[in-house]
C-alpha cells in the first residue's frame, strides 16, 4: 500500500490537515496523531527524518511552524517519501504563492484537493505539479 | 509577528473573493490557530458543534455557506470530535450540480466515512450517474470517491463504467480508472479478469498513465513475478527512456527526470529480477546508467540511488554493479547527514547477503551510527548487526542489544529485539555459560514479553547440558545457573515466566551440588512464593521445587526438617482455592512421609530429561484389547475410516450399544481417561505395573517426570508443557554438542574446512578478549571503538583500502577460482604487505606457503597452476584483494570465500596477539598434515596461516597489528604513516 496517512501538525502538535488511506476510527486517529506528533516533535535537526513506530516508519519534514508526516510500509525508499513531501510543499507553494500554515487552514479542501490527485490507494500517482493543479485551478474560474 | 501576517492574509482572502469564504468562517479558522491549549481548542470546536447542530438542518442555506458548514465539519473531525450529525449533508452535497461543491462533497464524505458505512448507498448512484458526466472532472471526482468508498459489494455497480473510462479521451481520467481498478482488485478477486488491462495501459501515450500503471503493476508482480517477466524488456526501455529525460519537463523534480517513477520502476526490476539471470542480464545496463547519472548531490538524486542498491542486491548479482552500489553506500556513510547515514546502514544490510565482506570496511561508521544518540539510526544498525551476526561477534551484538533493551521504554521495540537476541543466541550461542547468561539477563528485563518456549528451551538446556557424556561440566554449568538464580532471586518484581524458571532449576538442581543445604534453597522459595502470592503458577513451581529438595533429601538418608514458613506455605495452600495449589500441596505431605526406598523411586534425581518413550501404538494394551475382543466387543474402527458419521451419533452409541461399530472405539478412548499418564506409564513402566492410577502416591520409576508433566498439563491457565517430546526438534543436540566454546556454526553448511575455521575464529576471538586492552590505541580513533569493531567485525581491518582499489583488476583478470582458493592465505600475505610495503616478499617464497593451504582449503580443485600464474604478476594485488572478491563469485563460492576469508583474517589478526610463538615450528608440522587430512581438528585451520609464516614475519605481523590495530577506510594516510 505505501503510504498510510499524511498528517500536517504545527509545532504545538494541533493537526492542520490529516488524510488516511487506511480507515480507522476517530479515537484510533486521535491516539496514533497523539502519540507520533509527540515522537516526532521530540526529536532535533540533526536526527534523522524518519522515526520507527509500531510496524509502520513515519517520515517528516518541517517547514517554519508545520510538520509535514507520513506513515509509510516499511519497505518504503524513506528519501523519496522525504522529498516527496518537498515536492507537496512546492506544488503548494505554487498554488498559494509562499505557503504558511494559514493558507492550508483558509483553504483545507484545496490542500485536500491537491493530495487527491497526488496519492491514490497510498500510492504516489502524479508528481507533475503542472497536472496536479489544473483541475484546481479550472475549477476556481469556474 | 504573526498576526499581522493573520491580517495581510486576511485582507488578501478578501480580495480574492472567489472563495466566498464568510467571515464568521475566517473567525473560526483564525481562533482555532490562536489556541494554546488543547483544552482551549477542545472548547472552540465543542462550541462550534452546537452551532452547526442548529444551523445546518435549515432548510434554506444557501450552498456556499452550506459548503462552508462541511469545511467545519471535517475540521471538528481533524481535531478529534465527532461530526457524524452532518455527514447526511455531506451526502447530500455530492448531488449538487456545481463542481466544487460536489468534490466538496465527495471530498468530505471520503474523510468521514468508511467503505461499509450505512451511507455509501445513497452516494453509489450519484457516483453512477457522475461517471457518465461529459464534464471530466466530474468524472475524475467521481473516481476519486470509487477508490475511497466502494467496497466489495458495490463494485459490480460502478465496474463496466470504470473500465469504459479506462479508454477516456482524457489522461486523467484514464489514471483514475486505473487506480479504481486497482483498488477493486486489492478489494476483491471478482476482476482479476480485468488485470490485463494494466498491462494495456502500460503503453499508454500519457506519462501519469503509464506512471499510475506501475502501481497495481508492482502489487501484482510482488505475488506472482513470474507471470510478468515478459514485461522487463518494456520495464527497462521505459527507464531509459525516462532516464534519458524523454518525458514532459513537467515531471522532473530538482532536475532529476521524473524521479518517482524511476524509483516505481526499479522496485518492480528488482521483483522481476530476483533469482532470474536472464531477466537481470536485461537490467544491468540501464542500473549502471542510473547509478552514472543521479546527482548524489541532492536528495532525490540519493533516493534513486538507494533505490539502485535495492534493485542490484536483490536482481542476480552482477560484480560491476556491485562494486558501484558499495561506493554509493560508503559514500552514503560518510556523509554527515544522518538520513543518509541511515539509507546507508540499511543499503549495507541488503548488500550484506550478496558480499559479507562488505562490512568490514564501514566498521567505524557502523559503530558510530551505533552509539549514535539517535534511536531511529541506533535501531537500524542494530537490524544490520542482527543480519551479520556470526558465531564469532554473537556476544558483542547480543550485549549490545540486550543494553539497548534495557534502555528503553517502547514496549512494541523491546518485545522485538528480545527475540532477536534470543534468536540470535539460540543459533550462535559460543557456549551454554554465556546462553544461560544471556537468557537470564533477557527474561529480567523483558520476561513478561518473551515466548513460553524460550523459558523451556532454556530448562531444557540446564537439564541436558552439553549433551555430551561430560558429567562435570553439566554439573558445572547448573551450578553456575543456580548461582546465579539465587544471586538474582532477591531483586523485587521479577517476570513471572523468570521466576518459574528460577524455581525449576532450583528444585532441580538447588542442592546437587552440596553447597547450598536444602533449609537455604527452600527458605528462598518460600520468600518467592510469599512475594509473588498472587502469581499461582509461580506458586505452584515453587512447591513443587520443594517436594523435589526434600526428596532429593530424603534420598539422599537426610533428616527433612521442613523450615517453619515453608510449613505454613503448605498449610495454607493445602487450603488453596486452585485445586492444583492443593493437589501439590498434599502430595509434597505425603512424599515427604515417606521412607527412601519409596522416595528415590517417586522421584529420583535428575531425571526431568530422561527420554520419554512414547509408545503410539499403547503395544501394552493389546492383552486387554484381546480380552474384550474374545469378550465379544467390535474392534476398533480408526476415525478416518468412519469421519462420515457425526459426533451426535457416537455420542448416542455410548448408552446403547447399538451402532456396534462405535462400541470399540468409545472403549478405547475412555481407557486412557487421565490424558497424560498413560502414555508415560505405556514408556516407562513395566507392563505388570500398567494403569496405576495418577493420583495415588505409589508412582514407580521415573514418575518423577509424570508428575511435572501431569500437574503442569493440569493447570489450565497456562499452557506450560514440561514434556520434552516435542522440544527436541527444536533444540537437537547438534546446536550444543560440543564442549568447546566453538559452536559449530551453522550458517556456513557449504564447507567442511570453512566450518571448522570459523571455529578457530571463535576460539580465537574469545581468547583475545583480554589481551586487547594491551594494544596501542590509535590516534584518532577510540579505543573502545577498536575494540568493538574488532569483535564485531573480526578485527582485521587493514585490508579495506585496498580491497576495494585492487579489486577491480582482479576481477578484469576473471581468475576466481586460485583466488578462493587462497583466501585464507591472502589475509595472511596482506599483513605481511602493509608490513613491507617496500619489500614484497619473494613470490616463491609464497607460493610455498600457498600449497598446503590451498589443498586443505578445497580439496577438490587443483589450482596450483593457476596459482603460479596468478601471483608471479600480481602478487600484491591479489593478495591484497582479499577483502572484496566475494564480489564477483556465484553464491556458493561466495560462501564459501566468505568463511574462509572470515576466519582467516580474523584467526590472522588475532593469533600474533594470543598465541605464543613456541608453537610456531609445531604449526608448521601440522600444515603439512593439512595437506592431506582436509578434516583436520578444529583449531588446525586457526593456526596454519601463522604456520604458513616464517617465524620473523609473524612477529612483524604481531607489531603491525600493535601498531595500528584497525586503519578505517577513512584514514588510509594514517595507516601510512604509521609506516612509516
Amino acid at each position: 500500500m505505501g503510504i498510510r496517512f499524511i498528517l500536517m501538525v504545527n509545532k504545538q502538535g494541533q493537526t492542520r490537515l490529516a488524510q488516511y488511506y487506511e480507515y480507522l476510527t476517530l479515537e484510533e486517529r486521535r491516539a496514533l496523531e497523539g502519540e507520533i506528533v509527540r515522537k516526532c516533535l521530540a526529536r532535533n535537526e540533526q536526527q534523522c527524518s524518519f522515526v520507527e513506530h509500531r510496524n509502520y516508519k513515519i517520515v517528516y519534514r518541517r517547514y517554519a511552524s508545520l510538520f509535514f508526516l507520513v506513515g509509510v510500509d516499511n519497505d518504503e525508499n524513506e528519501l523519496a517519501i522525504l522529498e516527496f513531501i518537498h515536492l507537496l510543499v512546492e506544488t503548494m507553494d505554487r498554488h498559494f504563492g509562499n505557503v504558511c500554515e494559514l493558507d492550508i487552514m483558509f483553504h483545507l479542501e484545496k490542500a485536500h484537493f491537491m493530495l487527491e490527485e497526488m496519492v491514490m490507494n497510498g500510492c504516489i500517482v502524479e508528481t507533475s505539479k503542472s497536472n496536479i493543479l489544473s483541475p484546481i485551478q479550472l475549477m476556481d474560474r469556474a | 509577528m504573526e498576526q499581522l501576517k493573520t491580517i495581510g492574509r486576511e485582507l488578501a482572502m478578501g480580495s480574492q473573493g472567489g472563495f466566498g469564504q464568510s467571515k464568521e468562517f475566517l473567525d473560526l479558522v483564525k481562533s482555532i490557530g490562536e489556541t494554546r491549549s488543547k483544552a482551549e481548542e477542545d472548547r472552540i470546536v465543542l462550541h462550534e458543534i452546537e452551532t452547526l447542530k442548529r444551523r445546518i438542518t435549515d432548510p434554506d442555506i444557501p450552498k456556499r455557506k452550506m459548503k462552508e458548514y462541511i469545511i467545519r465539519l471535517v475540521y471538528i473531525e481533524m481535531l478529534g470530535h465527532d461530526a457524524s450529525f452532518g455527514y447526511i449533508h455531506a451526502v447530500k452535497m455530492t448531488h449538487d450540480d456545481s463542481l466544487l461543491l460536489k468534490r466538496t462533497g465527495y471530498l468530505a464524505v471520503t474523510l468521514f466515512l468508511n467503505e461499509d458505512h450505512d451511507l455509501i448507498i445513497l452516494i453509489v448512484n450519484t457516483i453512477q450517474k457522475d461517471l457518465r458526466s461529459d464534464n471530466y472532472l466530474v468524472v475524475c471526482a467521481a473516481l476519486n470517491a470509487v477508490c475511497r468508498l466502494i467496497n466489495e459489494e458495490t463494485i459490480p455497480a460502478v465496474l463496466p463504467q470504470v473500465v469504459e473510462l479506462l479508454g477516456h479521451s482524457k489522461e486523467a481520467v484514464r489514471k483514475k480508472a486505473i487506480m479504481a481498478l486497482h483498488r477493486f482488485y486489492q478489494k476483491s478477486s471478482s476482476v482479476s479478469h480485468l488485470v490485463p488491462n494494466f498491462r494495456k495501459k502500460l503503453c499508454d501515450n500519457d506519462p501519469g498513465v503509464m506512471g499510475a500503471t506501475l502501481c497495481p503493476l508492482f502489487d501484482l508482480i510482488t505475488i506472482d513475478a513470474n507471470s510478468y517477466k515478459d514485461l522487463v524488456v518494456s520495464f527497462v526501455t521505459i527507464l531509459k527512456q525516462v532516464a534519458e529525460r524523454r518525458l514532459p519537463k513537467s515531471y522532473d523534480y530538482h532536475q532529476m527526470p521524473a524521479p518517482f517513477i524511476q524509483i516505481r520502476l526499479l522496485k518492480i526490476l528488482a521483483l522481476l529480477g530476483g533469482g532470474d539471470k536472464q531477466a537481470s542480464e536485461k537490467m544491468y545496463t540501464v542500473v549502471s546508467d542510473i547509478f552514472r547519472k543521479c546527482d548524489s548531490s541532492s536528495n532525490i538524486g540519493n533516493a534513486v540511488l538507494y533505490e539502485c542498491i535495492c534493485c542490484v542486491s536483490s536482481i542476480y548479482p552482477n560484480p560491476k554493479l556491485l562494486e558501484t552500489a558499495a561506493e554509493v553506500i560508503s559514500k552514503f556513510l560518510k556523509s554527515g547527514s544522518h538520513n543518509l547515514k541511515y539509507m546507508g546502514i540499511d543499503a549495507l544490510g541488503r548488500l550484506i547477503k550478496i558480499s559479507p565482506d562488505i562490512a568490514e570496511q564501514h566498521q567505524l561508521a557502523v559503530i558510530d551510527c551505533l552509539e549514535d544518540p539517535d534511536d531511529t539510526l541506533k535501531r537500524k544498525t542494530f537490524e544490520l548487526l542482527y543480519k551479520m551476526t556470526k558465531s564469532s561477534n554473537v556476544e558483542v551484538i547480543v550485549d549490545r542489544m540486550i543494553d539497548y533493551m534495557i534502555s528503553i521504554n517502547d514496549s512494541h521495540y523491546k518485545t522485538y529485539i528480545a527475540s532477536r537476541c534470543v534468536e540470535l543466541a539460540e543459533q550462535f550461542a559460543p557456549s551454554n555459560h554465556w546462553f544461560i547468561q544471556t537468557m537470564n539477563k533477557v527474561f529480567e528485563y523483558a520476561g513478561d514479553l518473551v515466548n513460553v518456549k524460550v523459558a523451556h528451551n532454556l530448562m531444557r538446556l540446564i537439564a541436558e547440558g552439553f549433551g555430551e557424556e561430560d558429567d562435570a561440566a553439566d554439573s558445572q554449568l547448573r551450578s553456575s545457573a543456580v548461582e546465579s538464580y539465587l544471586r538474582i532471586i532477591g531483586e523485587p518484581k521479577l517476570p513471572s515466566l523468570f521466576l518459574q524458571v528460577i524455581c525449576w532449576v532450583l528444585g532441580e538442581y538447588g542442592t546437587a551440588d552440596g553447597k547450598y543445604s536444602a533449609s537455604y534453597i527452600t527458605g528462598k522459595l518460600c520468600d518467592v512464593a510469599e512475594a509473588y502470592s498472587d502469581d499461582e503458577t509461580v506458586k505452584a513451581y515453587a512447591v513443587t521445587a520443594f517436594m523435589k529438595v526434600y526428596a532429593s533429601e530424603i534420598a539422599a538418608g537426610r533428616k527433612v526438617d521442613m523450615l517453619h514458613e515453608c510449613q505454613s506455605l503448605v498449610e495454607e495452600l493445602s487450603a488453596s482455592h486452585s485445586t492444583d495449589l492443593q493437589q501439590r500441596a498434599y502430595e509434597l505431605q505425603a512424599v515427604i512421609s515417606l521412607d527412601k526406598h519409596a522416595v528415590e523411586n517417586i522421584l529420583p534425581s535428575d531425571a526431568s530429561c530422561e527420554d520419554i518413550e512414547v509408545d503410539k501404538n499403547l503395544l501394552l494394551l493389546d492383552n486387554y484389547v484381546q480380552q474384550s475382543l474374545e469378550n465379544g466387543a467390535q474392534p476398533y474402527i480408526p476415525e478416518s475410516e468412519h469421519s462420515g458419521l457425526s459426533n451426535i451419533s457416537n455420542f448416542r452409541s455410548q448408552d446403547q450399544h447399538e451402532a456396534s461399530i462405535h462400541g470399540l472405539r468409545f472403549e478405547a478412548y475412555e481407557l486412557p481417561k487421565p490424558p497424560v499418564p498413560p502414555r508415560i506409564h505405556a514408556a516407562s513402566l513395566e507392563p505388570s505395573t500398567e494403569l496405576v492410577p495418577v493420583s495415588e502416591p505409589s508412582y514407580s520409576r521415573d514418575t518423577h517426570q509424570v508428575e511435572t508433566a501431569a500437574s503442569i498439563s493440569d493447570m489450565g491457565s497456562s499452557e506450560l508443557k514440561l514434556r520434552l517430546d516435542g522440544v527436541q526438534k527444536k533444540w537437537g543436540r547438534p546446536v550444543y554438542s560440543s564442549s568447546s566454546p566453538s559452536t559449530s556454526n551453522s550458517t556456513t553448511p557449504n564447507t567442511v574446512n570453512g566450518v571448522t575455521q570459523v571455529d578457530g575464529a571463535v576460539n580465537v576471538n574469545s581468547k583475545t578478549r583480554s589481551t586487547r586492552d594491551s594494544r596501542k590505541p590509535q590516534v584518532e580513533i577510540s579505543p573502545e571503538k577498536q575494540k568493538l569493531a574488532a569483535s564485531l567485525f573480526g578485527g582485521s581491518s587493514q585490508i579495506d583500502k585496498r580491497a576495494t582499489s585492487a579489486n577491480h583488476k582482479v576481477t578484469k583478470a576473471g581468475i576466481h577460482a586460485p583466488e578462493k582458493a587462497q583466501a585464507p592465505k591472502a589475509a595472511v600475505v596482506s599483513n605481511q604487505v602493509t608490513v613491507e610495503k617496500t619489500n614484497h616478499q619473494p613470490s616463491p617464497d609464497l607460493l610455498d606457503l600457498g600449497e598446503p593451504t590451498v589443498a586443505s582449503t578445497t580439496p577438490s580443485v587443483d589450482p596450483f597452476k593457476q596459482l603460479e600464474g596468478l601471483l608471479d604478476p600480481t602478487q600484491i594485488s591479489v593478495t591484497a584483494n582479499h577483502g572484496a572478491v566475494g564480489t564477483t563469485e556465484s553464491p556458493d563460492i561466495i560462501g564459501l570465500y566468505g568463511n574462509a576469508s572470515a576466519s582467516g583474517q580474523s584467526s590472522s589478526s588475532e593469533i600474533s596477539l594470543t598465541t605464543n610463538r613456541d608453537d610456531v615450528n609445531f604449526t608448521v608440522g601440522l600444515v603439512d598434515a593439512t595437506v592431506s587430512t582436509a578434516h583436520a581438528g578444529t583449531t588446525l585451520p586457526t593456526q596454519f596461516p601463522k604456520g604458513l609464516n616464517p617465524r620473523d614475519s609473524l612477529e612483524k605481523d604481531a607489531l603491525v597489528r600493535h601498531m595500528g590495530v584497525t586503519p578505517s577506510s577513512q584514514n588510509p594516510n594514517l595507516f601510512r604513516d604509521l609506516l612509516g
